[in-house]
């Protein structure tokens, strides 16, 4: 490994991942979100080291950086769990039971919204309308769908992820 | 005569969103038919004709917003497919990319083509990762048969497609905030004029389409748009899709021409009310931006002319159910805490007002409301309607206009009982 690439916050793909990001566009700029993502994939949450590296490569200040991963829910600031679950809070999953289905979550894994349980296996957040009202309540764990959950499913799924 | 299904024909289909089932159940044949004996301007023309109004959210006639783009080329032209869907209680466009990309892709190269666009960015909502997974594909499958790339068909015609994923905003379904995220910036919207059409992507010219909007330009092509026209009611024309969820018996998307009666899609399509001791309290048909309808005024067909008549909106045709159960302050609540989440705080009026409503909305849920509070709501209501940059203050301000104005006496009821009489359940999350 090159003295360069030992000082990068990220791995050398993720950072070839990016350059070949920088000329995918018309313009440089809207390589940012696609490398913030990649930056995620590798670390599970984005640092502020993350950042200013993602600023050097984009050509834009940290702080405009900063202001990009604040303003979007689905960049991590801080880590999350190996099992992110969001449950969905809006209206259609609330008239389905949403947040007995959450209330359920926190009961089992002993952590409220919003933490991380001490083992860093499972972390909990609401989200806003995922978009699958027909599966109301539902959920996402990382990148996958859980529909109509209740409280033996909710049961289920976390002894299939532990 | 049964209804044929147009832009679900295919999705129920094993499989459907790969392009060998695509093409056997006739796939691509629009594109082939459109590159091989039509004009750029003449399918244009063909759009404009059928009718088609956008299926985003407004209702704006599809032909019309292509043909504001200028007739000088000295700039490229793009085409933004908005496939950010997040209003509550939508879920139509997730179907169409997941069950039938190829149809959706064949829209975006036959719009692409109608309008001299070479390069068309696809915008899918984040949360959406399965149907980004799908239609990355889709576009890769395209490729290889030739359909997207240099020299489509023979034609001449070149056209790339770029899938751009967002990151969770919900304000990014708004066409210029969606422009803003896609430069790689917080998706904060612009002001309008000018609009996209002259000035958008990179500063030039853009169209922005939503998902259901463009799977709808192959059946134009392929059957002609008096045909079209011929579907649903007069200016109301062409199948769509309807949503609906919350407390009826089988939620999901139904395809059905415009105009269909609400109590129809409630009753014949989803199964009725989910409990049977429990009837229909009120209904949203669009969306949850749009004004809400007692139970006693849901005989509405389901049109974008029709539903403002009625004093509401079609919006994405979004429909949510509610029961005889249901708080109507706790789904306000509801609804509030959302759109305060979810404002871009760009403006003032939308930034602290929709911190206001979750703030009494919360005091009345949990029996801390004050006599005044309804008007208080109606009041800061209408300081946010009509003064934000973008149409998110009307999102919030007609629900809570309406909502107080349809059910005014439950939300006195909070105040004089001094607790939630369904028992405050929004409260506690």
């Amino acid at each position: 490994m090159s003295d360069a690439a030992a000082t990068l916050p990220v791995s050398v793909e993720t950072d070839r991942k990016i350059d070949a990001l920088l000329t995918k566009y018309p313009r440089r700029s809207s390589a940012l979100l696609p490398a913030l993502y990649a930056v995620q994939e590798e670390h599970g949450w984005i640092s502020e080291e993350a950042m200013d590296y993602v600023a050097g490569k984009i050509g834009v200040s940290p702080a405009f950086v900063a202001g990009v991963v604040s303003f979007y829910t689905m960049y991590h600031r801080k880590p999350v769990g190996k099992h992110h679950i969001q449950v969905c809070r809006t209206l259609s999953c609330m008239l389905r039971g949403s947040f007995q289905v959450m209330a359920r979550f926190k009961e089992k894994l002993g952590i409220d919204v919003g933490q991380v349980t001490p083992d860093g296996r499972f972390s909990l957040q609401y989200v806003e309308c995922l978009g699958a009202c027909d599966t109301a309540p539902c959920a996402q764990v990382n990148d996958a769908d859980v529909p109509l959950l209740d409280a033996t499913k909710v049961d289920e799924m976390l002894a299939r992820l532990k | 005569m049964a209804y044929e299904k147009l832009l679900l024909k295919n999705a129920g289909r094993e499989n459907s969103h790969t392009i060998d089932v695509s093409l056997k159940a006739g796939g691509y044949e629009a594109l082939k038919k459109a590159l091989k004996g039509m004009t750029p301007e003449a399918l244009l023309e063909e759009v404009k004709a059928s009718g088609l109004r956008g299926r985003g959210g407004a209702g704006f006639p599809t032909g019309m917003k292509w043909s504001f783009l200028p007739k000088t080329r000295d700039k490229p032209r793009y085409l933004c497919v908005n496939a950010d869907e997040s209003e509550p209680g939508t879920f139509k466009d997730r179907l169409l990319i997941e069950r039938d990309p190829h149809l959706v892709l064949e829209g975006i190269i036959l719009s692409s083509f109608a309008i001299d666009c070479h390069t068309a960015f696809f915008y899918i909502r984040g949360e959406f990762q399965k149907g980004c997974r799908i239609f990355e594909q889709a576009v890769a499958e395209a490729y290889q048969k030739g359909f997207l790339g240099k020299n489509i068909l023979g034609s001449g015609y070149d056209l790339d497609v770029l899938v751009y994923r967002g990151a969770g905003a919900y304000i990014c379904g708004e066409e210029t905030a969606l422009l803003e995220s896609l430069e790689g910036k917080r998706g904060l919207p612009r002001i309008k004029p000018p609009f996209p059409a002259i000035v958008g992507l990179y500063g030039c010219p853009t169209i922005i389409n939503n998902v259901e909007t463009l799977a709808n330009v192959p059946f134009i092509v392929e059957r002609g748009a008096a045909w079209f026209a011929g579907i649903g009611r007069p200016k109301n024309t062409g199948p769509k899709l309807f949503c609906l969820s919350g407390h009826v018996k089988k939620p999901g998307v139904f395809e059905a021409p415009l105009g269909i009666p609400f109590l129809e899609l409630l009753n014949e399509h989803a199964g009725g009310m989910l409990h049977p001791d429990r009837p229909l309290k009120a209904a949203v048909p669009g969306g949850s931006s749009m004004k809400i309808l007692p139970a006693n005024r849901c005989e509405v067909l389901l049109d974008f002319d029709s539903l403002a008549a009625a004093g509401t909106m079609l919006g994405s045709a979004g429909g949510m159910v509610m029961d005889s159960g249901t708080c109507m302050v706790g789904a306000l609540l509801n609804l509030a805490e959302f759109y305060e989440h979810e404002s871009c705080g760009q403006c003032t009026p939308c930034r602290e007002g929709t911190g206001w409503f979750t703030k009494i909305l919360h005091r009345l849920e949990t029996g801390h409301g004050r006599k005044e509070d309804p008007d208080l709501l109606i009041d800061v209501a209408r300081r946010v309607e009509g003064n934000t940059i973008c149409p998110f203050g009307e999102a919030i301000a007609w629900p809570v206009q309406s909502y107080v104005a349809e059910f005014k006496s439950e939300f006195d009821d909070h105040v004089t009982k001094g607790a939630c009489p369904f028992g405050g359940a929004a409260a506690k999350r």
